[in-house]
């Protein structure tokens, strides 16, 4: 991990009073089971972590997560904010290193791995930016065919055809020479997506991929995942605290609470818990306190 | 005494790590320029903006230095009655130091904070992070194109900037002051040595590799968004002015060892 990437955005939240009296040990039902069942049955998992911990400055980011995500399947990490799902979400790429703990991408331990190193991995495992992350020098067309070029692809045929090809699925045709600057947030979310899953990665990790967009427009990036998951059988990891979005999406849910993962199961499970920190995130209260 | 020892020893501390990150960009990044292709359109766009878009900066400042240098030189030397010497004084003043200082601290103030500025935007825009997610290292996307167009286009500014310096204190000093052009010319030819030239050139290079890792190390350090952004152009810029400036008097005494100075 070289010097430039060690140092970290971190979103962080103002504690509230009623954070000194969140519960710190989910009830037994609750916690995680170390092996989730696989979408697969028999294969292994597309990704696999082990007690991953991270700490930045005085604050406890990730504190012990155990987690592993079939190939094929769909997980939602959601959470409150400040809960450390979007560290988490950087730690599979290798885009952060953490304290201790293992990430396995398809079998191989990113722990320890240069950029370099990771640079195969990378290509293995897209990831969606919360803010899209587009190079603002670029044009939406050069921005889609950047990895194909930076992979050597140098016939502009070729890459029309694949950007045009992306744009389709994307819903965005026509809009090939546009600046990011003028893109909606929408769009720019869908342009840092074709630009994620142009090469065919076999796992596209989405940072808050509806954050910011009107109902519709996020309706429409709930489809665009689905449909990828259909159409090019990826595995997605989704962080998200929308749980429309969650709802939509996922085959399996992981509630992440304080650095630790506080519930893992099906959207229908999760409906049904009565766990009251549960219920006050999916019903949006502050901790189930009235004033 | 702790206290003390503590209040030296973080700033010491946090000036050896900076040193230490310097090195570790710059051997990476000379690792790269000798082990991965290089990508030439990104090259050739750092050519035009170190090189090209710095041509009117350079062009002012070594004509007005040349001018001003030769008026006053010729205010103190006339006295003596040495006013045709000169140009002499005039051209190896500005091969060994003028034209390479001050060409330094200008594309400092303009290229070095021009590269911060832009890593460091793409630094909080998450867009290094996205071309490292896309399997891009970004030392060889962003820094070898930088640094190696630097490398090439410093030498040829400070060239240009001894050359246009040197014109203009010929224009001054022949129409302005009246000095015997032939004399003025002889004396400089005379006095003026191949490796006058050289040791600017190198002074250079030198300078080129100090403001183009200085730049990019800010960029890639930035944090905190805009203000980060600021902060780093500006500490860009000072930094790579004072190492310019301070490494300038250890080159002029390593290079006046393998280039003495004077006629011999």
């Amino acid at each position: 991990m070289e010097f430039w990437s060690n140092e970290l955005k971190v979103e962080s939240r103002e504690l509230s009073v009623y954070d000194v009296a969140m519960i710190d040990e989910a009830p037994p039902s609750l916690k995680p089971s170390i092996k989730p069942r696989l979408a697969s049955g028999t294969a292994s998992p597309m990704i696999a972590v082990r007690a991953l911990a991270k700490r930045i400055g005085q604050q406890e980011i990730l504190r012990g997560i155990d987690l592993e995500v079939a190939t094929g399947e769909t997980l939602a990490i959601i959470g409150r904010s400040g809960g450390g799902k979007s560290v988490l979400l950087k730690h599979l790429v290798g885009l952060m290193e953490p304290d201790t703990g293992e990430i396995w991408i398809q079998g191989q331990n990113i722990i320890g791995m240069n950029e370099r190193q990771l640079g195969m991995i990378r290509q293995k495992v897209g990831i969606l930016f919360q803010g899209g992350a587009l190079f603002d020098s670029m044009t939406v067309e050069e921005n889609i065919a950047f990895p194909l070029h930076e992979a050597g692809e140098r016939n502009p045929d070729i890459l029309r055809a694949k950007v045009n090809e992306m744009l389709e699925v994307m819903e965005m045709e026509g809009q090939e020479d546009k600046m990011p600057e003028s893109l909606s947030g929408g769009m720019k979310k869908r342009v840092g997506l074709a630009r994620s899953i142009i090469r065919r990665p076999s796992c596209v990790l989405y940072d808050e991929p509806t954050s910011g967009l009107d109902p519709v427009v996020a309706d429409s990036i709930n489809r665009l995942i689905r449909r990828l998951q259909r159409r090019f059988g990826m595995t997605s990891v989704v962080v998200t605290h929308d749980m429309k979005s969650a709802f939509d999406v996922a085959d399996r849910i992981v509630y992440l609470h304080e650095g630790r993962i506080y519930f893992n199961g099906t959207a229908s499970q999760l409906q049904q818990s009565t766990d009251p920190l549960i219920q006050d995130f999916l019903l949006g209260r502050s901790e189930g306190r009235s004033d | 005494m702790v206290r003390l020892f503590n209040a030296l020893g973080a700033p010491l501390l946090a000036f050896f790590q900076y040193l230490g990150e310097l090195v570790l960009l710059t051997t990476d990044t000379f690792r790269s320029i000798f082990t991965h292709n290089l990508r030439w359109k990104l090259f050739l766009n750092q050519i035009v903006e170190v090189g090209l878009l710095s041509q009117l900066v350079v062009v002012i400042t070594g004509g007005f230095t040349g001018a001003v240098f030769s008026a006053q030189t010729f205010f103190q030397f006339n006295k003596l009655g040495m006013g045709s010497a000169v140009g002499a004084v005039v051209s190896v003043a500005l091969c060994r130091e003028l034209a390479p200082v001050l060409t330094a601290l200008m594309v400092a103030g303009r290229v070095g904070a021009a590269m911060s500025a832009e890593i460091g935007t793409m630094k909080v825009t998450e867009q290094i992070d996205a071309l490292r997610a896309l399997a891009v290292y970004p030392v060889d996307y962003l820094v070898v194109p930088r640094a190696l167009a630097m490398m090439l286009s410093m030498p040829l500014l400070v060239a240009e900037c001894i050359a246009v310096g040197i014109a203009a204190g010929y224009f001054v000093a022949i129409f302005m002051l009246d000095i015997n052009g032939t004399y003025y010319m002889a004396n400089m030819v005379r006095w003026t040595r191949s490796r006058d030239i050289i040791m600017g050139l190198s002074k250079a290079f030198c300078f080129g590799i100090l403001i183009v890792f200085i730049s990019c190390h800010k960029g890639l350090t930035t944090r905190e968004g805009a203000v980060g952004v600021g902060r780093a152009t500006t500490e860009a810029v000072v930094n790579a002015s004072l190492a310019v400036l301070i490494c300038n008097f250890f080159l002029t005494m390593m290079f006046n060892i393998i280039y003495p100075a004077g006629y011999q």
